[in-house]
C-alpha cells in the first residue's frame, strides 16, 4: 500500500468530559485524492476532521500527515487548509482582504494569488464587497476562495454547504469538483449528504454512530471531468443508495 | 430630497407632541397661577436662555470639556485593562470584582471624597466623569474581547497565528461592535460624573460648569434659570448621544453591509 497523506491507525478520541468521540479509526487518503466521509451527525466525523488539522489531540491510536504529527506538518507549513461549516470571514474585512489573511499571517503578500482565486470561484467583481453584502453562496465560494489561497496541498472541508439550499449547493459542488480537477490538491470532504458525496468524491468512507469508526469504505468509479447529469444516472443512485443503507444500518 | 421628506415625516409627530406639551404647561401655569419659582413657564424659561445665555454656553462648554475629558480617559484606561484582561484569566479573575465594585458604590457619595484627594476644579470633575463611566467600557470591551467565534480562532491557529496577530487581528477588530455599546452608556454617564463633580468640585467664582451653575441658581431660588441649566444639560447630552451613535453606524458599515 501506498503511504497516504494522511493515515489514521486506531485513532481513539474520548473528551474530557467522558464522552467517546471515536474509536478505532482507520483509514488512509492518498496523496491527490478526493475522500469524503459520511456519517450520522453526531459520530465524530469532525471531531476527526478537527485531529487532522492538529486543532486538537487524538487520545490513542497514530495520526499522521505527510510522515509526521499534524501539529509538526502544520508548524513546518505544510499547506492545510480547512473550510468551516460557517463561512467564518471577517465581517470588517473586504472579500478581497478576507482572501489575503492566511497569507497576511504568514508574512506574505500575494495580490495576484488572491486576484487569481477570487476569479476562480467567480467573485473578482466583489473583491471589494464586505461579507455582509454577499449571499450565503458567495460567503462560501470567498471562504473556499481563502483556503485556496496558500495553494494547500490538503484541503479539509468541514460541512461546508450544510445550510445552503439544494440548488446553490449543487451548484457548489461542481465548482469545488472544477476547482479539484485544475489543482488536484488532497480532499477530506465531511458531509451527511450522500448525494453531494457520491458526487464529488472518488472514494466514501462511512463512518458508524458515535463512537466513530470507519464501516465501510466505497471507491467511485466515474472519470473526470464529472457532468452535473451524472447524478440522473442510474449507477450514480446505486452507489448512493448503497451508501444510504449502510448509514441506516449505521444508526442514523 | 426624497430623505429629507423622509427625515420630516419621522421627525414631526415627536415635533408636533412636544408643541403640545409646551402648550400645555403654558396653560396649566397660567390656568392655576403656579408661581413661577416652582414651576416657571415655557417663556419664562427661555426669556431666561435668553438673558443668560453668554453664561450658559461657557458653564456648557466647560461641563463639556469636562466629559469628554473623563470619558477619553476611561476609554483609555478602560480599553487597556480589557486588553489585560483579554490576555490573562488569573489577572481578568483577581481584578474584575473591584472592576463591578467600582460600579456599584454610589458614586454620589463618593465625589467628595474624590474632589478631596484631587483637588477642586477641573481635575476632580474629570476625575469624577472618569470613574463614573469607566465600568461599562471595561465590561463591554472585555465581553468583545473575549466572545470571538472559535471558528476564527482556529482558523488563525491554522496559520499558525502569533499572540499579537490574533489579539490585533481578530480580537480587537471583532470586539469593535461591543466597544461601541460601552462608549454609547459611557458617554452619557460621563455627562452626568461631569456635573455631579461639579456639584462638589466647582470652579470658583468665574469660571463654572452647569453643575456648579445649577447648586448657584437653586440656592438663589432662580428657578426659570435652573431650568434653563436642566435644558443645557439635556441638550449636552443629546449632543453626545448623537455625535456617539453617528459615529458607530458610520464605524458598523461594514457589519451590517450598508454600502460606503
Amino acid at each position: 500500500m501506498v503511504a497516504g497523506l494522511v493515515v489514521a491507525q486506531d485513532i481513539e478520541k474520548r473528551f474530557a468530559t467522558g464522552v467517546e468521540a471515536l474509536s478505532g479509526v482507520d483509514l488512509s487518503v492518498e496523496r491527490g485524492q478526493f475522500v469524503s466521509i459520511v456519517g450520522p451527525s453526531g459520530c465524530g466525523k469532525s471531531t476527526f476532521l478537527r485531529l487532522v488539522a492538529g486543532l486538537d489531540e487524538p487520545t490513542g491510536g497514530a495520526l499522521t500527515v505527510d510522515g509526521r504529527t499534524p501539529r509538526e506538518a502544520r508548524r513546518d507549513l505544510l499547506d492545510l487548509a480547512f473550510v468551516f461549516q460557517d463561512p467564518t470571514l471577517l465581517p470588517w474585512r473586504s472579500v478581497e482582504d478576507n482572501i489575503a489573511l492566511p497569507l497576511e499571517l504568514r508574512g506574505e503578500t500575494d495580490p495576484d494569488r488572491v486576484a487569481h482565486v477570487l476569479d476562480m470561484v467567480g467573485l473578482a467583481d466583489f473583491a471589494a464587497a464586505y461579507p455582509a453584502q454577499l449571499s450565503g453562496g458567495m460567503r462560501m465560494r470567498a471562504s473556499i476562495a481563502r483556503a485556496l489561497a496558500t495553494r494547500p496541498e490538503l484541503l479539509l472541508l468541514d460541512e461546508p454547504f450544510g445550510a445552503l439550499d439544494e440548488i446553490t449547493r449543487q451548484r457548489l459542488n461542481e465548482e469545488l469538483l472544477c476547482l479539484w480537477q485544475q489543482d488536484r490538491w488532497t480532499g477530506l470532504f465531511i458531509t451527511h449528504n450522500v448525494y453531494e458525496a457520491v458526487f464529488l468524491s472518488q472514494r466514501i468512507l462511512v463512518m458508524s454512530a458515535r463512537p466513530g469508526h470507519i464501516l465501510a469504505a466505497i471507491e467511485v468509479p466515474f472519470a473526470h471531468p464529472r457532468d452535473p447529469d451524472l447524478r440522473a444516472t442510474p449507477e450514480f443512485v446505486q452507489i448512493a443508495e448503497t451508501i444510504s443503507r449502510q448509514l441506516g444500518e449505521a444508526g442514523a | 430630497m426624497e430623505k429629507l421628506r423622509t427625515l420630516a415625516a419621522n421627525a414631526l409627530p415627536s415635533l408636533l407632541f412636544f408643541a403640545l406639551v409646551l402648550c400645555a404647561w403654558h396653560g396649566a401655569v397660567v390656568l392655576f397661577a403656579i408661581k413661577p419659582f416652582l414651576l416657571p413657564g415655557p417663556l419664562r424659561i427661555a426669556s431666561a436662555v435668553a438673558a443668560n445665555l453668554p453664561r450658559l454656553l461657557s458653564a456648557t462648554l466647560l461641563t463639556a470639556m469636562g466629559a469628554l475629558l473623563g470619558f477619553a480617559l476611561s476609554f483609555a484606561f478602560g480599553f487597556l485593562v480589557s486588553l489585560l484582561f483579554s490576555q490573562s484569566r488569573l489577572i481578568e479573575r483577581s481584578l474584575y470584582p473591584y472592576a463591578i465594585f467600582l460600579q456599584t458604590v454610589p458614586i454620589v457619595a463618593v465625589a467628595p471624597l474624590i474632589v478631596l484627594w484631587i483637588g477642586y476644579g477641573l481635575q476632580g470633575v474629570v476625575a469624577v466623569s472618569f470613574i463614573i463611566s469607566l465600568f461599562p467600557i471595561i465590561a463591554n470591551t472585555t465581553t468583545g474581547l473575549t466572545a470571538v467565534d472559535p471558528n476564527l480562532l482556529d482558523l488563525f491557529a491554522l496559520n499558525n497565528a502569533n499572540r499579537w496577530q490574533v489579539l490585533f487581528k481578530l480580537r480587537v477588530p471583532s470586539a469593535v461592535p461591543h466597544m461601541l455599546t460601552g462608549v454609547r452608556i459611557s458617554s452619557g454617564l460621563s455627562v452626568i460624573g461631569a456635573v455631579v463633580g461639579e456639584f462638589f468640585a466647582g470652579y470658583g467664582t468665574e469660571d463654572f460648569g452647569l453643575g456648579y451653575l445649577i447648586i448657584l441658581t437653586n440656592g438663589q431660588a432662580k428657578t426659570d434659570y435652573l431650568f434653563a441649566c436642566i435644558l443645557f444639560c439635556t441638550l449636552l447630552g443629546l449632543g453626545i448621544f448623537t455625535a456617539v451613535g453617528t459615529l458607530s453606524n458610520f464605524l458598523l458599515k461594514r457589519w451590517t453591509g450598508t454600502p460606503e
